[in-house]
């Protein structure tokens, strides 16, 4: 086995376990601070697929930015430890076949998928390329996109002045 | 195989009969562990720095004793002290994130050591994105830092920890606007891109272009990295008499140890983004001066905006939290944005 298959495995180990610990632990503060991991996990196979943009921005936006307005969420909130998330009931067979079905379904769409094994043509540099098709093919995507995060931001403003008023 | 690699090469021949991943890692090994000294030795330096131009400032001598000479061993004895000290864990401190937070903190700060371009072959990982993975990779700084504020379980560790975060994250914006002028302008995000790009003499340097452009760029990133790094006029996480320490409030030993190298080794990260995106990294100033090698003029140009740090934490009071948040959002940003869209212009015409 070569060093960066180990490695690999190892990214992927850590980023499924966080990845479990985000979704079964009763501790959310232990759920948002193990999201850290799994997010990082994820910058970390972006480069090895040689999205290094990619893997940059994933930190930046999901750990520099949304992380934290998750942590400040849930540093605010009472009762932080020991949340039984169950909810009163759990009707059992709807569950079990809701779980069933999305695995066989996510299962097909797997292995059903003709993959195209792209030959490893090693670590180019794509941010330019990133950038010419985001001013080029993709102009009208990327302006709709910045509309919309214009139209939140605006939102988000109005929202945070609203209560100066009372 | 990335500039460091191929220094070392050159040093020692065996490396090139190694297996490129065994070369990789003995590579990285070495850079690690000669950046971790390099951040010791620096913070040793800077705290007794930081104490003599205090006293000076305030006209007082600053430590005297230890040592001899002007108390130059007073640091070391004070890290031999830390050493040895007891390592306490306050009862009710959630252990696991307690325990991570310190090395969370250091570890981001040690990681954006990486990209650094010392000099032309002294780049440790000379990445073709290299600046936004040095924006990336420190604001993980903050997570330790809401980490170590929370698992404290005590309100001023929680306090500071929540206003350290809001203003990291604020200060973020004219940092990141203020750097995306200088990559307008080269039009690469690669440390030493940035750096050869301004070749030449020292009106050749980023500062110094585009009309007064850039050095509006650089008085933008230089007072919004003040509060990236939580300084004088911007420490209201540590504010002492309203926080007592701030979100390392309950660590103490070895645990605060790691906290406080972080945070003289990220003074000196963001002197280090200055210099070698605004003031021409490892060049001299004027070709003449080329004879001195380039990791001299790297350091030296950093230590000086570090010194300037210092002057204005001992000249200037701390500001409001309404202050703070008006000088971010209402005067860097627009300024930012304004100097990034005329410089654009300017470019493209």
């Amino acid at each position: 086995m070569e060093a960066t298959e180990i490695l690999f495995l190892i990214i992927a180990a850590i980023t499924v376990i966080s990845a479990a610990i985000v979704a079964f632990s009763n501790k959310i503060i232990y759920a948002a601070f193990s999201l850290l991991l799994t997010l990082f996990g994820f910058a970390a196979l972006y480069v090895y697929l040689s999205a290094d943009f990619i893997a940059v921005s994933q930190v930046m936006i999901y750990v520099g930015g949304i992380l934290i307005l998750i942590l400040f969420g849930v540093l605010m909130t009472q009762r932080i430890y020991d949340v039984s998330v169950k909810s009163e009931r759990n009707p059992v067979l709807p569950t079990l076949l809701t779980a069933i079905g999305s695995a066989v379904v996510l299962g097909l769409i797997i292995f059903k998928t003709p993959w195209r094994q792209v030959a490893d043509s090693g670590y180019a540099p794509i941010t330019e390329r990133i950038g010419q098709a985001i001013m080029g093919d993709f102009l009208l995507p990327f302006e709709i996109a910045s509309i919309l995060l214009l139209a939140a931001l605006i939102g988000s403003v109005f929202i945070a002045r609203a209560e100066e008023k009372k | 195989m990335d500039p460091f690699g191929r220094f070392l090469a050159d040093l020692i021949p065996l490396f090139n009969d190694m297996p490129a991943w065994l070369a990789i890692t003995i590579t990285g090994l070495i850079a690690g562990t000669l950046l971790l000294v390099f951040m010791a030795v620096f913070a040793l330096f800077a705290v007794y720095l930081e104490r003599k131009v205090s006293a000076h400032m305030q006209d007082r001598l600053g430590p005297m004793e230890v040592g001899g000479w002007h108390g130059w061993a007073q640091t070391i004895a004070d890290a031999v002290k830390l050493l040895a000290k007891e390592d306490l864990i306050p009862k009710n401190v959630d252990r696991i994130l307690f325990k991570a937070a310190p090395m969370l903190v250091f570890g981001a700060t040690t990681a954006a050591f990486g990209a650094l371009p010392f000099s032309a072959d002294l780049i440790p990982a000379d990445m073709n994105i290299g600046l936004l993975y040095i924006l990336a990779v420190s604001s993980l700084v903050v997570i330790g830092i809401l980490m170590a504020g929370w698992s404290s379980n005590n309100k001023w560790s929680l306090y500071g920890a929540m206003r350290a975060a809001a203003q990291i994250v604020s200060y973020e914006i004219p940092i990141a606007l203020s750097l995306l002028v200088a990559v307008v302008i080269v039009g690469s995000l690669n440390m030493s891109d940035l750096v050869r790009f301004q070749d030449g003499t020292i009106f050749d340097w980023i500062f110094l272009k585009y009309y007064g452009l850039g050095f509006i760029a650089f008085i933008i990133y230089f007072v919004a990295s003040l509060a990236e790094v939580n300084r004088t006029p911007f420490d209201l996480p540590e504010a002492e008499s309203e926080l007592v320490a701030g979100f390392h409030t309950e660590y103490s030993g070895m645990r605060f140890a790691m906290f406080f190298l972080a945070e003289y080794a990220n003074m000196f990260l963001v002197a280090a983004i200055a210099t070698s995106v605004f003031l021409g990294g490892w060049l001299p100033p004027f070709p003449v001066l080329d004879f001195i090698p380039g990791a001299v003029w790297f350091v030296g140009k950093s230590l000086f905006l570090v010194f300037i740090q210092m002057w204005l934490r001992w000249t200037l009071p701390r500001l409001r939290v309404d202050q703070l948040m008006y000088t971010c959002w209402k005067v860097l940003t627009p300024f930012s944005f304004a100097v990034l869209m005329i410089v654009a212009t300017l470019i493209i015409i």
